[in-house]
């Protein structure tokens, strides 16, 4: 919680209250003259990939901006090395992820949201910067993401219930179906809903058991590069969710193309529907699940997700075998 | 044949119960009619090379009317109240059993499969599917899948040569149920019973355009799934031309489901039953000659009982009989096409000049058609072709294993993910096994087994979507 100092200040602009950090383009904020100035201590925003927090191989960073254009952060542009890696991170978490109890995810998940909670203030001000949002709005966003986060949590151990079951064959078999992860998913996050649109993509992928490779909002990626910090510290495996901050078109391609990837989620290509071809043309190469935009469904976060998110990333698979004495 | 104890007579199927016209045309809105082009190709069968009958080639503009009549027909048939959508797909599923034999017979002679598996196999399934999906259509907001679910509008089909009339029903069948209207392309080389399939959708009053028979090549498919009136491709096929289709239909609002390619792993532990699992073996891969997408083409056997399972195996496979499909003791029948004998040949050839030692069963093969005698490669490694390619034909690769974790990296060291066997006495290994393999269905202590209510379908790049069962019906609702 490095940036919380500035919430005890008078916040004079909706702005502003991105936590005291907000500062001009081009300078600087003036501060109010008062003894003795300290100095706030920045945050270097990095990558989430495999557990870890490394900058981006290329070194390379680009700026974000408030709604207002004020300077925010340099953060992480992702290369495609990168995105190799973050989907190599992910194919080895995929195992031990897909192979824990559906208990044992669902308190992951809730555990996040515990974590999620105690860092509201950093949240709804990183919300309100981002997006340009009062404070009061920031954080009825923030609100409704961690009791979406709960949500999906509690998920885990129902969805097998609902999307499988028994099959009544004709012929002396006992025959079930059962949802099962598809791997490793990429997940363009939308790009206006920088921290409830976030929410609402990611935990429905990992809930179930699949692993992720995460774009978050490419001018507002800050919200998603302070979850791992959160995800980092609720017993999440190292690897299960890798965040990259960067041009989603760059990463995306190199995702769609990438043939370890084993689905992906364009809610993130939604305003651009040539980008969004393109990839859905490169993820056939190995047939990726691939979910496309859904102007409908995609538009107002707000109201009841169904599970169509969770389905989507799911496989099914039916075992038989002879009933006999 | 060595050893042999018995002499068969011969017990041949009388085809006098099919009555195939000399040429058919394009079954569009309710008529037969002539592909406005005037093109036709010949359909053979693969057992004899005779030329069964002549059928229409479809084009551009048979395409066009065909999906503007499955579209003017869409309007009613989705309006129709599920209970009497239900009616019609009961009155066709009734209809298809009372002409099973002569279906069963004309499918024999167009596909080149024993008759005994037309007989037992495809056309019992094809009835059930659509007995199965007549019952859903009045309960579809009981689906799971949201009060009122509603239809795509119009599907484009297209089914390959291995399972005709089977495909046609796993695709028809849940279409029509939930209220969607059909243009579908039976395969180039296996035309005739989608297009009786037309007449006993005459016989069942079904109402004109609501479903559309598109004969044609691939280059017909094409056009289908390209175009832009259809609302949802449903494709049973290769891996390679259902990638193609993926990239067609992106950035398009069609729905997609495909069912692709395989290379199933038939997994044996040393505590199989032995003779159980070699009939098992046999079903999975010399079943309709091999030619299907989920065969158990790869027998991974644990290494301590190899020689004995290999053994058993041979004894079993040289007292197959190989020879006229439409003979009630034949086992084996034709290769559908001198094409796909090619495409085995090919990749059988490789097997041995990869240094995997070939093996042949003792049979004679017919003079005239396409002939494959079940074969089997031994000393086969996970690089060669034969391990990795989708052979579909008779041919199984044999590998070995000596854990159970061996057996899965092994099983699932593929892109493909569509079927798995696993043959052992010990039911926590079976349970295990089966959450660790990477496929869609796994069969345990049994292969090849289908049924309506049992959701079918791929991992990875065997495809995506589910076939029958209550899954079945996502691939056509707007959820």
């Amino acid at each position: 919680m490095s940036e919380k100092s500035a919430n005890t200040e008078k916040k004079p602009a909706k702005s502003e209250a991105a936590a005291g950090r907000t500062k001009s383009a081009k300078a600087p904020a003036a501060r109010p003259a008062r003894t003795p100035v300290r100095i706030d201590v920045l945050k270097t925003y990095k990558l989430f990939v495999g557990g870890k927090f490394p900058r981006s191989e290329s070194g390379r960073v680009y700026e974000v901006t408030d709604s207002q254009g004020n300077w925010l952060a340099n953060a992480p542009q992702s290369s495609r090395k990168d995105a190799r890696d973050a989907v190599v991170a992910a194919r080895k978490a995929f195992s031990g992820w897909s192979g824990a109890t559906a208990y044992n995810r669902g308190q992951i998940l809730y555990r996040i949201a515990e974590m999620l909670e105690g860092r509201r203030e950093q949240f709804t001000s990183e919300i309100a910067a981002a997006e340009g949002l009062s404070a009061a709005a920031a954080s009825a966003q923030f609100d409704a993401a961690v009791d979406r986060w709960v949500w999906y949590a509690g998920w885990s151990d129902k969805v097998t219930q609902v999307a499988g079951g028994a099959n009544p064959v004709a012929g002396p078999f006992f025959n079930l179906s059962t949802p099962e992860p598809t791997g490793v998913v990429a997940v363009l996050a939308p790009q206006e809903s920088s921290f409830l649109g976030l929410a609402s993509v990611l935990a429905p992928v990992i809930v179930t058991g699949n692993t992720a490779v995460l774009v978050p909002s490419e001018k507002a990626p800050l919200p998603a590069l302070s979850l791992s910090e959160v995800l980092a510290t609720s017993d999440l495996p190292g690897g299960v969710v890798n965040v990259l901050s960067g041009r989603t078109r760059e990463v995306g391609a190199t995702l769609a193309a990438h043939q370890d990837v084993n689905a992906m989620d364009l809610t993130g290509a939604a305003s651009d529907a040539e980008l969004a071809k393109e990839l859905e043309v490169a993820a056939a190469d190995n047939l990726k699940r691939v979910r496309r935009p859904d102007a409908a469904a995609d538009g107002d976060w707000s109201g009841d997700p169904g599970i169509s998110r969770l389905l989507a990333f799911l496989e099914t698979k039916t075992v038989w075998h002879p009933i006999g004495v | 044949m060595t050893d042999q104890i018995f002499e068969y007579a011969p017990a041949p199927e009388s085809r006098a119960i099919v009555d195939i016209a000399p040429s058919y045309g394009l079954f569009i809105d309710g008529e037969f009619r002539e592909a406005a082009e005037g093109k036709v190709f010949k359909t053979v069968s693969p057992a004899t090379e005779e030329v069964l009958s002549e059928v229409a080639q479809a084009g551009t503009d048979d395409v066009e009317a065909a999906v503007r009549a499955a579209r003017a027909a869409f309007t009613g048939w989705s309006a129709l109240p599920g209970t009497e959508r239900a009616k019609y797909i009961f009155r066709i599923a009734r209809i298809l059993q009372e002409r099973a034999r002569e279906l069963a017979v004309l499918e024999t002679l167009d596909n080149g499969k024993p008759i005994r598996e037309t007989r037992d196999a495809d056309l019992p399934l094809v009835a059930a599917h659509f007995f199965y999906y007549a019952g859903w259509a009045d309960k579809l907001g009981h689906a799971g899948m949201g009060p009122n679910p509603k239809p795509l509008g119009v599907a484009g089909q297209v089914i390959p040569w291995n399972f005709p009339l089977l495909m046609l029903a796993w695709k028809i069948a849940p279409a029509l149920a939930t209220g969607n209207t059909v243009v579908l392309k039976p395969a180039e080389t296996t035309p005739l019973s989608a297009l009786f399939f037309a007449d006993v959708c005459r016989q069942a009053g079904l109402p004109k355009g609501v479903v559309n028979i598109l004969t044609g090549d691939g280059a017909t498919g094409a056009e289908l799934v390209a175009h832009p009136g259809i609302d949802k491709v449903a494709f049973t096929g290769s891996t390679a031309v259902g990638k193609a289709i993926a990239r067609t239909v992106a950035g398009t609002r069609k729905k997609l489901t495909l069912e692709l390619g395989g290379k199933g792993a038939n997994i044996v532990f040393d505590d199989a039953p032995i003779d159980q699992a070699v009939e098992g073996i046999v079903n999975g891969i010399y079943f309709n000659q091999g030619q299907v997408c989920c065969a158990g083409s790869r027998l991974l056997v644990q290494e301590s009982v190899e020689e004995e399972l290999l053994d058993s195996l041979k004894r079993r496979l040289a007292t197959l009989r190989v020879g006229d499909p439409m003979d009630k003791n034949t086992d084996v029948g034709a290769i559908n096409s001198a094409e796909q004998l090619a495409r085995i040949t090919a990749l059988a050839d490789s097997g041995e000049a990869e240094g995997a030692e070939r093996w042949s069963a003792p049979c004679e093969l017919p003079d005239s058609g396409y002939w494959f005698a079940p074969t089997l490669f031994t000393g086969v490694s996970q690089a060669h072709r034969i391990a990795r390619e989708e052979i579909f034909g008779p041919v199984l690769s044999v590998l070995t294993f000596r854990t159970p974790d061996e057996a899965v990296a092994k099983a699932n060291n593929t892109p493909y993910g569509l079927s798995a066997g696993i043959w052992t006495e010990k039911g926590s290994r079976i349970l295990a096994m089966a959450n660790k393999l990477r496929a869609g269905v796994v069969w345990a202590n049994t292969f090849n087994k289908f049924d309506p209510t049992s959701p079918f379908g791929g991992y990875q790049e065997s495809g995506f979507g589910r076939e029958g069962g209550r899954h079945g019906l996502e691939a056509y609702l707007d959820v």
